[in-house]
Order: structure tokens, then C-alpha cells, then sequence
């Protein structure tokens, strides 16, 4: 039931071919994937791409319309109860009773996970000391601020010691100070518990998952570390660089660097004889240093040079544009793109 | 969360004081004429005003307010049953319900304590008139959370249940004095209806009859409408 159980699997979270359909219209369709151990993963996509519904799916609060989820090895769909043993649910907008204080909610919650009245108390103490909640614990929820009410959420969340974790938006509507204590909470339980966490916002994605999902109409649209997905969405990268020189002989001098390096655009020469122009490649090495060598090789001067870092925003646009154009083609596999629905 | 409410003591003091008005009214009643009943009997059959008030109040909120908030979706992702959520918040529901009529025996104490004439209480009918309200309470509260589970809104929670507790109380009275029932071939018909009136339940509870029947009425109505509310809250997450 805890993290010390030595038996559970290192998978913690396994589905396969998980589909739910509201009124005969996809909202999640043919999703398979699986969590290890300990692992943070985080779960992107835009409003109405079908990440609570799944979500609600894992927790075993919505069922499946086909499909498995299992969770540390059990399935959720035949062993609701024992399933949910193992979780801790933080649901979209994160929903409180409004006239309780946060100690007796959280005693409330524990004792709703059947964690035993002795051990119970220590452990409050512990959830409200790691959410930094202690100053705040006699204070009614209905009057907490938001950033506040986030933590209550999640120390709920962790309070039963569950495997799996999953929050849904945990960040959202949070000022950037808030975001941070959120993200160092998440990254916190990191190697101890699977967490799962929705959301829109990237750069929180991005800081804080070793793995990311991008969803889109249902479907999964690309998975992978950020790094994987950047090669694996966008395939090549770009340098920026501003010199002082021969514009035209660039493209032969970029050939003798790396093949597949080109020139996508150049500007200038602006009042100081500098050209600004952006290179594009497949390559994945490191070119800085070669083209650097190149460019004063032929005495031209360099201003600034550098390797441009796609986000993930940018690998979110391309694998969501890139998903619609497939289901967009007529005859593909699957016709008719899931409409994007509004959550229930 | 209906103890450390205070809309629940609101409702309790106006309870009273609408109760203790009654009581009051029935006394001064009383002094004035001899009447073959005791103060008790008449008492209790106001109880249909009491449950058409309270319970409502009560319970719109019980499973109609968690939805709303969204706690519902928290609650049923920890490892209890939707039977159990159900189960617990009508016992919870019924336990006030059960105080809120228990506070009024505090009027029957004054009246024993001043009271020079025994002829006033007759404990029979006190008995069995609050083992009426005790009883037929359990269908009353059962049907106030089944309608708190059908809305999303608390008033319209509120409406359904006054509507359906209307029907059952007075449903039975009134359809038998239907013209239409009065023919012989709808004479099961009649019969049922008759079996089915609650203020006949009372008649027979205050005289101290208790009754299997009565009680198989109100016990299989509970169990009935409980299962329903449990469907109910389990087909909203289905289909929402």
C-alpha cells in the first residue's frame, strides 16, 4: 500500500488502448501508456484534448467506455476500491468544502483513506510541515488564498502515501512565487512516488517532468524527455549568428562546415557592417565551435553566435499542428478528428 | 458538516418556535374545552408541516452541494463506495432530523412539570406518536437526499423534494376521495391507497398500535429509495 511495499510493480500506472467516448463522440481515443516507478510525467495538450478525462479514467472515477488501467498491477475497472488505495487525486480547480479548517480536513481525508487514527496525527503533522501549511492549519479553507488552497490540495494528494499521484492543472491560476513552492513540492516527491501531472502551461512541464505526453484529440501525438521530442517533432535545429563580412560566400562556407546546413534568412548589413543571419540543420551535433572556426577563418568578425533552443512550446505547436494535419487527410486510419469537447 | 453548520441551528430554533407556537395554540385549545383526545395526538398530526419544511432544508444540500463544488469528484477517488457515501450522509441527515424532533420533547417536560391535570399526557400516545415520527422519518430523509442526488442545484433539490414528501404524505388521502376510485372494480386499488396513508399510520401509532405492516412500509420505502439515490448519483457520473 506504501512506497515500502517491496512487492508492488515498477510499473505503477499501465493503460492500454484506453477509449471513452461521450455520446458516441471520442474524447479519449486508443491512448496506451505506462509510468515507472517513481517518475514525474507530465501530460500536455490544449483545452478539451482529453487529458481529465483520462485522468478521471486513472482515478476510477469515470469509467471507460474500452481499455485497461492498472494501476501498481491492479485493474481499476474490476478492483475499483483497492485501486484507488493507491492514489492521490488533486481534480482540476482543486474543489474544498468551504466551512472546514485545514487540520480537520485533512484528518477528515486521512481517515477517509483509512490511514489508522495513531499514525494519522504524526503524519498530519508531517504533510502540513512539508507544505508549509503549519502557520495556516487552524484557518477555514473558504478564506485561504488560492496559492494556500493549492497546497491544502496537495498535501492532500500526498497525505495517504499513495503510489500514484495525479494532479490536474496543479499551477494554474497561481503567481509565479506560488508556481515555484508548487514545482519544488512536485519535484520533491520525485524517485519516491509516479506522479502525473496536467497542464498547459510548458515551461512548468518542462522544469519539472522527466517524461512528457503530448495529447491531442484523444490521442497520444508524441512522448518522450523534452530533448527527445524536440529532435524527434521539429528534426533539426537553429543557429543565429552576427557577422561582419562576405554575405554571399556564406552558403558555400556552410556546406564545407556541415552538409545539411543552410541559410534560412539574412538581414542586414546594418550601420556597423554586421549581417544578422539564422541557419537552419538536421544535424544534431554541436556546430558552434566549427562555425565559429569557419567564420574567422575567413577573417570574418563575429558579433554573437549561438545555438537556438527550441521550447517546448514550440515541440507543443508542431506535434498538435502536425496531429490535425494527419487526422485531416482524407482516408487516414481513423477519419473524423475527435471534436475537441468541453470537460463535463 | 450539518452539526458544525449554522443554517442547521437556524433551522432548528425556527423549528422550535413554530413547533412551541403550535403547542402553545393547542394548550389554549385545550383549556378552553374538553376535548376526548390529548394534547399529544393533535400535536403530532402537525408533523406533516415539521417534515415539509425541515427535511427539504435539510438535505437539499447533501449530494446536490457536493456536486456543485466539485468535492463529490474528490470524494468518490478515495477508496468509499457510492452506497457508502449515500448511507452516510442519510445518517447523518436522519440523525438531526431525529435531534430536531427529540427537542421537542422538551415542550411535553414543561407541560408534565406545570401541568395539574394527568389527564394531559397520556404517555401511550407520546410513545407511539414519536415512534411514528422516528419511523416515518427514515422514508421522509430517504427522500430528501434522492432528490438532492437527482439536482445539481439546491433549489431545485429543495422543490423535488417538497413535491414528492407533498405526494406521499397527502397523496393517499386525496386520491381515495377521487370520484374515479370509487368504482368497484378499483377496489385493490383503493385498498392500497389506503394501506399507503401515512396519516392513517399515525392514527394507528398514536393509539399504540405499531404495526408490521406500517413498519415494512416505511422500511422497504427507505431501502427503495436509497438504492435509487445511489443509482441516481452513479448515472450522473456516467452520462455527465
Amino acid at each position: 500500500m506504501s512506497t515500502t511495499d517491496q512487492i508492488s510493480p515498477p510499473l505503477t500506472i499501465e493503460v492500454e488502448h484506453l477509449v471513452r467516448t461521450y455520446g458516441g463522440i471520442a474524447a479519449v481515443d486508443d491512448i496506451s501508456f505506462s509510468v515507472r516507478r517513481g517518475e514525474i510525467v507530465g501530460l500536455l495538450g490544449p483545452n478539451g484534448a482529453g487529458k481529465s478525462t483520462t485522468l478521471r479514467i486513472l482515478t476510477g472515477f469515470l469509467p471507460a467506455t474500452s481499455g485497461v488501467v492498472r494501476i501498481c498491477g491492479i485493474p481499476v475497472a474490476a478492483n475499483t476500491a483497492d485501486a484507488k488505495r493507491h492514489i492521490g487525486y488533486m481534480p482540476e480547480n482543486n474543489p474544498l468544502p468551504e466551512d472546514m479548517r485545514v487540520n480537520e480536513y485533512l484528518y477528515y481525508r486521512g481517515r477517509l483513506k483509512e490511514i489508522p487514527r495513531e499514525k494519522l496525527r504524526t503524519r498530519l503533522d508531517e504533510v502540513l510541515e512539508r507544505c508549509d501549511l503549519k502557520r495556516i492549519r487552524h484557518r477555514i479553507i473558504g478564506k485561504l488564498s488560492k496559492g494556500m488552497r493549492q497546497r491544502v490540495g496537495i498535501a492532500e494528494a500526498i497525505l495517504g502515501e499513495p503510489d500514484v499521484i495525479i494532479m490536474d492543472e496543479p499551477t494554474i491560476g497561481l503567481d509565479p512565487h506560488q508556481i515555484l513552492i508548487v514545482r519544488d513540492l512536485i519535484g520533491s516527491l520525485r524517485g519516491r512516488m509516479s506522479v502525473i501531472i496536467s497542464s498547459h502551461i510548458l515551461p512548468e512541464i518542462e522544469v519539472t517532468c522527466d517524461r512528457v505526453m503530448i495529447i491531442n484529440g484523444g490521442r497520444i501525438v508524441a512522448q518522450g524527455t523534452p530533448a527527445q521530442l524536440r529532435h524527434e517533432v521539429l528534426g533539426h535545429t537553429h543557429y543565429e549568428v552576427q557577422f561582419a563580412g562576405d554575405a554571399a560566400a556564406l552558403p558555400e562556407m556552410l556546406a564545407q562546415v556541415e552538409p545539411t546546413l543552410v541559410v534560412e534568412s539574412v538581414r542586414g548589413p546594418d550601420a556597423a557592417g554586421f549581417h544578422e543571419a539564422t541557419l537552419i540543420t538536421t544535424c544534431e551535433q554541436e556546430l558552434g565551435e566549427l562555425l565559429f572556426n569557419a567564420f574567422t577563418a575567413r577573417a570574418c568578425r563575429i558579433r554573437s553566435l549561438k545555438r537556438v533552443q527550441p521550447t517546448l512550446e514550440d515541440v507543443f505547436l508542431a506535434a498538435t499542428k502536425r496531429s490535425w494535419d494527419v487526422v485531416d487527410i482524407p482516408g487516414a486510419k481513423k477519419q473524423a478528428p475527435a471534436p475537441r469537447l468541453p470537460p463535463p | 458538516m450539518l452539526l458544525v453548520n449554522t443554517s442547521t441551528y437556524i433551522a432548528a430554533v425556527l423549528f422550535l418556535f413554530v413547533m412551541g407556537f403550535f403547542f402553545t395554540f393547542l394548550l389554549e385549545s385545550y383549556s378552553e374545552a374538553a376535548r376526548e383526545t390529548s394534547p399529544a395526538f393533535d400535536f403530532f398530526r402537525l408533523f406533516w408541516l415539521a417534515v415539509i419544511i425541515v427535511v427539504p432544508l435539510m438535505t437539499m444540500k447533501s449530494i446536490a452541494e457536493e456536486r456543485r463544488l466539485g468535492t463529490l469528484e474528490t470524494l468518490l477517488t478515495t477508496p468509499v463506495s457510492t452506497g457508502e457515501v449515500v448511507l452516510g450522509k442519510y445518517a447523518a441527515a436522519y440523525f438531526v432530523y431525529l435531534l430536531f424532533w427529540g427537542s421537542t420533547s422538551g415542550l411535553f417536560y414543561v407541560l408534565h412539570r406545570f401541568a395539574t391535570d394527568p389527564r394531559l399526557l397520556d404517555p401511550g400516545t407520546l410513545v407511539g406518536g414519536y415512534i411514528f415520527i422516528a419511523v416515518s422519518g427514515l422514508l421522509f430523509v430517504a427522500i430528501g437526499v434522492f432528490a438532492s442526488a437527482l439536482a445539481r442545484n439546491q433549489a431545485v433539490a429543495l422543490v423535488l423534494s417538497l413535491a414528492m414528501l407533498l405526494v406521499l404524505i397527502f397523496g393517499a388521502s386525496f386520491a381515495v376521495n377521487i370520484q374515479f376510485f370509487q368504482l368497484e372494480a378499483l377496489r385493490p386499488v383503493r385498498q392500497a391507497l389506503d394501506y399507503a396513508n401515512v396519516f392513517q399510520h399515525l392514527d394507528d401509532f398514536s393509539r399504540g398500535i405499531i404495526d408490521i405492516r406500517h413498519l415494512f412500509f416505511y422500511l422497504t420505502g427507505t431501502a427503495l429509495t436509497l438504492i435509487l439515490t445511489v443509482l441516481g448519483v452513479e448515472a450522473r457520473l456516467l452520462h455527465n
